[in-house]
């Protein structure tokens, strides 16, 4: 256990750093993240129609999903340079470790993206994001990790394809559904100051589409990257 | 329980309907050096890859110590320089063999890593991003990177690729002492002085087929540029 958990972080750690040292996926997903608040801000004017609000959940994770694509085109492409991937299918690394390091890498990467955006969304959308922060933080952590685990395993699969950037997003989208529905609802109730109630089981939800997502992606990997 | 290092049992690889290998058997004894030689495209790089593990068989089988190739178990006993060079750009060239070390479990790896780095003449580069480097500098560090956890068994797809007459020196004499410790190296290359010099047994492969198979001799060393028309 304690190998897998050491190789796990190996690839994640390995992937962070990299990835801070060009910030080509980081910079990108940022900027279209703060590009989407700013533009939908303007388009529905939440301050002067209240209304509006309750649409803030559902346009912060649109905002975060595409970003998130940025982020997972690069999770396994980062490999094919200089055939890096077959370095790491010929080692002794698990095939489970791999996908965790890069879910790792690509969740941590996404959650910095989303905290640094939380404060420009309260100011252009008038709510209040900090009064039930650790809610919040608990649907943002869950809901950015079912849909890397997600991305993850579909970023291996198109990792040598030619059309990957647009293939990636026509994968993911439609198998993360019920997590973004679930990530829509909780945030929107959090956002709004109503108790969660009714909600948990959303909540409920999202914890078990990560743990079976995760499981999955960790057992398919190899099959995937060999196939 | 095969007395081979590596076997080849009829194998066969498909890219779509070509058959980039046909019915390739061959048994690689432990401990000697091996060419596998043959004009492009011939099929060498296929079956390097099916040794480590990174193909597939269509057909037939290949067995690392009498088990077939692709478990785990062998990961940590090959080491491969191939077409890529299996580096990452944005790291250093310490930076990359410690990745590498971590990934193979090794102990006491720093030292190894100073020693590796110091052996191929990247010391004064090593903390140099490799993207920075000359492809034969790069070359060397591969070579690096896949002799650093000694593996029993090594895998060179043409390892002669853009080094200079001292780095290829450097080289023969890496495997002369892989042969020396009793590892077993397969080596795929194009350059037949070299190859020729260094190898004890050799295959060649013509168009997927294996053509012939047998020890290298003297006269192959002493004229290598009629090899290919003596051995057809």
């Amino acid at each position: 256990m304690t190998r897998f958990l050491r190789q796990t972080w190996t690839i994640a750690a390995k992937d962070l750093r990299t990835e801070l040292r060009n910030k080509e996926a980081l910079s990108a997903a940022l900027s279209f993240t703060l590009v989407v608040i700013l533009l939908f801000s303007f388009a529905f004017d939440p301050v002067s129609n209240v209304e509006v609000r309750e649409l803030s959940g559902g346009l912060l994770w649109i905002a975060y999903i595409f970003a998130g694509i940025l982020l997972l085109n690069r999770s396994f492409a980062r490999e094919s340079a200089n055939d890096c991937l077959d370095a790491l299918v010929a080692s002794p690394l698990s095939g489970g470790a791999l996908f965790l390091g890069k879910a790792v890498s690509s969740c941590l990467l996404l959650l910095v993206l989303e905290m640094a955006s939380l404060p420009l969304f309260g100011v252009f959308y008038s709510v209040n994001w900090t009064q039930n922060f650790g809610t919040l933080l608990l649907v943002l952590v869950l809901g950015s990790w079912g849909f890397t685990v997600i991305g993850t395993l579909f970023s291996a699969v198109t990792a040598n394809n030619r059309l990957r950037e647009l293939m990636l997003p026509l994968l993911v989208f439609p198998m993360t559904l019920p997590a973004l529905i679930a990530c829509v609802q909780l945030t929107t109730v959090i956002l709004t100051g109503d108790p969660l109630g009714d909600s948990v089981a959303w909540l409920k939800l999202l914890f078990g589409f990560d743990v079976i997502f995760t499981l999955l992606g960790a057992v398919l990997l190899e099959s995937v990257l060999l196939a | 329980m095969s007395a081979s290092a590596i076997s080849l049992r009829g194998i066969w690889k498909f890219f779509g309907e070509y058959p980039a290998v046909r019915d390739a058997s061959l048994d690689i004894p432990a401990g000697g050096i091996v060419a596998l030689l043959g004009r492009n495209g011939a099929g060498k790089t296929t079956i390097l890859r099916m040794i480590a593990g990174l193909l597939r068989p269509s057909r037939g089988e290949v067995l690392i110590d009498g088990s077939p190739a692709g478990q785990q178990r062998h990961a940590a006993s090959i080491g491969m320089v191939g077409h890529g060079q299996w580096l990452y750009d944005d790291l250093t060239a310490r930076e990359n063999l410690h990745f590498f070390a971590r990934l193979y479990d090794l102990s006491s790896s720093s030292e190894k890593i100073d020693q590796w780095l110091e052996e191929v003449g990247l010391w004064t580069f090593r903390d140099a991003r490799v993207h920075q480097f000359s492809r034969g500098m790069r070359q060397r560090l591969t070579i690096a990177r896949a002799l650093l956890h000694a593996p029993p068994i090594l895998l060179l797809d043409e390892p002669w690729t853009s080094l200079d007459d001292r780095a290829m020196d450097l080289l023969s004499v890496l495997l002369l002492r892989a042969r020396s410790e009793n590892r077993t190296v397969v080596v795929s290359s194009h350059q037949l002085r070299e190859t020729l010099q260094i190898a004890g047994h050799l295959a060649v492969i013509d168009r997927g087929r294996l053509i012939f198979d047998g020890p290298n001799r003297d006269e192959f060393r002493e004229a290598p540029h009629n090899f290919y028309q003596r051995i057809t």
